[in-house]
């Protein structure tokens, strides 16, 4: 159908996506696409569902309308066996790490290994210790999760999302609740291992300094839709009111400090 | 007018719980059917399962043994002390026999596995939820009903019988230490009418019946309660408590169901 | 990970559990053990059998040889037919054994209870007793005590 050769077209590509929890609209006809081998941004407050529209291309939550691709293949309806294939490809790296704490770091790190391929035991031990290596905890194997600082456990985790070697890694706020010298580690590891490793990442943030600084392209979201995109350069440059203030950090502006509420007068007067 | 409203939402509010409960209900069955294809865990990953037996049902065993042992005893003297008055003491092994692979064993057992490895299952279950590991598990490519939630389902469900068995077994000898050594009862007489009294196709099969529905119904509601736990720190114990309240609930009244039936002889 | 101690555990675990379970099946419950080859069953015809129930003990000296298989009613006699299962290594029962009914204790289980003949042949399997003593009934003497005792 496209003729386009298949390497140009995004890795991702979301069109017409609507999403609604609980009767509440998250996004209304969102559209992006996230472009191979780079390192693309989704910025926005807290609470636009940066978080969700991972979940939507990971095929956790299926949409109300519009389409989701991933390297081609419709996410929202893939048969379950197909997506676990596709997600085998796919990392993630939770807010929270997700480490399975009855597991050792060596082991959480094996654990899709383990999980997906039947290589022997000396083989995993190498690949283990590789990614371990990557991201500087090789000497951290045999800690458990409860034993981490926040920023070690995301570098767990995140050695974990590129252990099977993925086309794509997602991070979902990888620099939230960080010390500055683990946000600074984050950042150069997401940049690095992009680039070393070949792959796309996709990553949910709010932070704007740290976006600017490793995002080749910037998408920022707000009321359920896009509402700016583009470099960081084009995005610090713009003088498009919301952008200049997500990008500044003011307080309020275009995008309301309120959440919607009724006459304040009224409400206190308590009709 | 202020009244009316009050009684027509107190109506609405009953209403919607018990609707809020046949919907729960309704989740559940569709959980344990889509449970079913993750049994497979115990051909292709069995050591997942003994891993889970060993954290249900070993570590339940120190409970189950103390317990049985001291229900055996206590029969034992409670029974004596009735017996005694009609000079039918020779039947205080029949009585503690009957006693406990009817009823004690598989319901005594299964309290007790409800309330030390039932919870657990809940609470650690609803932990890895509300700390996004399963969640991570699937962007994994990794099944949680098959790789955390049927392990533990089949593992209560392999260890209740095995314990009711041994909850009986310990009860019946501890019962016979004291009826020989302290109530004087000859040994032989015990075991004698023991063996008259107790039939293998009504009493110990209707016991192990008992104790296989009961730990399919323990593991059943501790691990739905842990996967349809609210993620939060409330949420979790707020179903730990549930499965402790509804599992007993459910083994004493499954109970007097089964009872009513294996009497009657179907 | 000690996944040989796990291993090891849950497998003493469930031996542990087998062998309770055989326990109560061979122990307690007296399961038939692989048929009924190891009984033989001789018939006898009480007056009545009070309150015996099958499985009910057969004792010979006070010792138990056997237990009761099946209370059933013959039709034209309208007498109590029981069949008794005696293990299969006391086959040298005299014919003219005789059975009688009797109580454990004063309130106890009853049972039955031989008393051997002297006859040179043995019951087989399927064979009669013919001297038969019915079930005392406390209740019956009872009454008749009152009444023999009104009577004077």
């Amino acid at each position: 159908m496209d003729p386009k050769p298949l390497r140009a077209e995004p890795l991702v590509s979301v069109r017409d996506l609507s999403f609604y929890r609980d009767r509440r609209l998250i996004f209304q006809g969102l559209n992006l696409a996230i472009e191979r081998g780079k390192v693309t941004a989704i910025m926005g407050g807290s609470g636009v569902g940066k978080t969700t529209l991972l979940n939507l291309i990971g095929g956790r939550l299926i949409p109300a309308a519009g389409v989701i691709t991933v390297d081609g293949e419709k996410v929202s309806t893939l048969p379950r066996r197909e997506l676990f294939r596709l997600r085998r490809r796919i990392g993630m790296l939770f807010q929270s790490g997700a480490l399975l704490t009855d597991l050792d770091v060596f082991e959480n790190v094996a654990f899709p290994l383990r999980e997906h391929t039947h290589l022997p035991e000396s083989l995993i031990r190498d690949l283990v210790l590789m990614k371990l290596e990557l991201v500087g905890l090789r000497g951290a194997r045999r800690l458990y999760p409860a034993e981490l600082s926040g920023g070690m456990g995301r570098r767990v985790a995140l050695a974990r999302a590129i252990s099977l070697d993925p086309m794509m890694v997602m991070y979902d706020e990888p620099f939230a609740g960080l010390d500055p010298i683990s946000m600074g580690v984050i950042t150069k590891l997401i940049r690095e291992l992009n680039d070393a490793l070949g792959m796309t990442s996709i990553v949910v943030t709010h932070d704007v300094t740290e976006a600017s600084a490793i995002a080749d392209y910037i998408y920022l979201l707000d009321q359920g839709r896009v509402i700016a995109e583009g470099t960081p350069a084009a995005m610090q440059a713009s003088t498009a009111p919301e952008v200049r203030q997500f990008m500044g950090g003011l307080p309020d502006g275009p995008v309301a400090f309120h959440y919607p509420a009724g006459e304040y007068l009224a409400d206190l007067l308590g009709s | 007018m202020d009244q009316d409203w009050r009684i027509v939402s107190r109506i609405r509010h009953i209403g919607r719980r018990v609707l809020d409960g046949v919907a729960r209900l309704g989740r559940a069955v569709v959980f344990l059917v889509r449970l079913v294809p993750g049994f497979s865990v115990m051909a292709t990953r069995a050591s997942l399962v003994v891993q889970q037996i060993y954290m249900t049902g070993v570590l339940t065993l120190v409970i189950v043994l103390v317990s049985g042992a001291f229900v055996g005893m206590i029969l034992a003297l409670q029974g004596y002390n009735t017996l005694v008055r009609y000079d039918a003491q020779s039947s205080l092994g029949l009585l503690v026999a009957l006693s406990l692979v009817r009823e004690l064993g598989p319901v005594l057992t299964a309290l007790l596995f409800a309330g030390r490895a039932g919870s657990a299952m809940t609470a650690e279950i609803g932990l890895m939820k509300a700390t996004e590991q399963l969640a991570g598990m699937e962007m994994m490519a990794v099944d949680p009903l098959k790789r955390v939630v049927a392990p533990r389902f089949l593992a209560g469900w392999v260890a209740v019988p095995l314990l009711a068995a041994i909850f009986s077994a310990v009860g019946i000898l501890a019962a016979y230490v004291v009826a020989v050594s302290d109530l004087g009862l000859d040994g032989g007489v015990f075991w004698a009418q023991m063996q008259s009294g107790v039939s293998f196709t009504n009493d110990i099969l209707g016991g192990v019946i008992k104790s296989v529905v009961f730990g399919l119904v323990i593991g059943w509601i501790a691990v739905f309660e842990g996967y349809d736990a609210r993620p939060t720190s409330e949420g979790v114990s707020r179903a730990t408590t549930r499965t402790v309240v509804t599992s007993s609930l459910a083994v004493l009244g499954l109970d007097f169901i089964m009872t009513a039936f294996m009497l009657r002889g179907l | 990970m000690q996944t040989r101690t796990v291993e090891l555990a849950v497998g003493l675990f469930v031996v542990a559990g087998l062998a309770a379970l055989a326990m109560l099946a061979l122990k307690v419950g007296n399961m038939p053990m692989l048929g009924s080859d190891q009984y033989y069953a001789v018939s006898a015809d009480f007056g009545n059998v009070g309150s015996l129930k099958d499985k009910a003990p057969v004792m010979l000296a006070g010792v138990k040889i056997g237990q009761v298989g099946h209370i059933g009613l013959n039709r034209n006699t309208f007498e109590a037919e029981v069949t008794l299962d005696i293990q299969k290594k006391y086959n040298n029962l005299p014919t003219d054994t005789s059975a009688a009914i009797l109580t454990q204790g004063l309130l106890g289980e009853q049972f039955v209870s031989l008393e051997p003949g002297g006859s040179q042949r043995y019951l087989k399997n399927g064979d009669k007793i013919r001297i038969t003593q019915s079930a005392i009934m406390l209740d019956k003497i009872i009454s008749q005590l009152l009444y023999s005792k009104a009577g004077h």
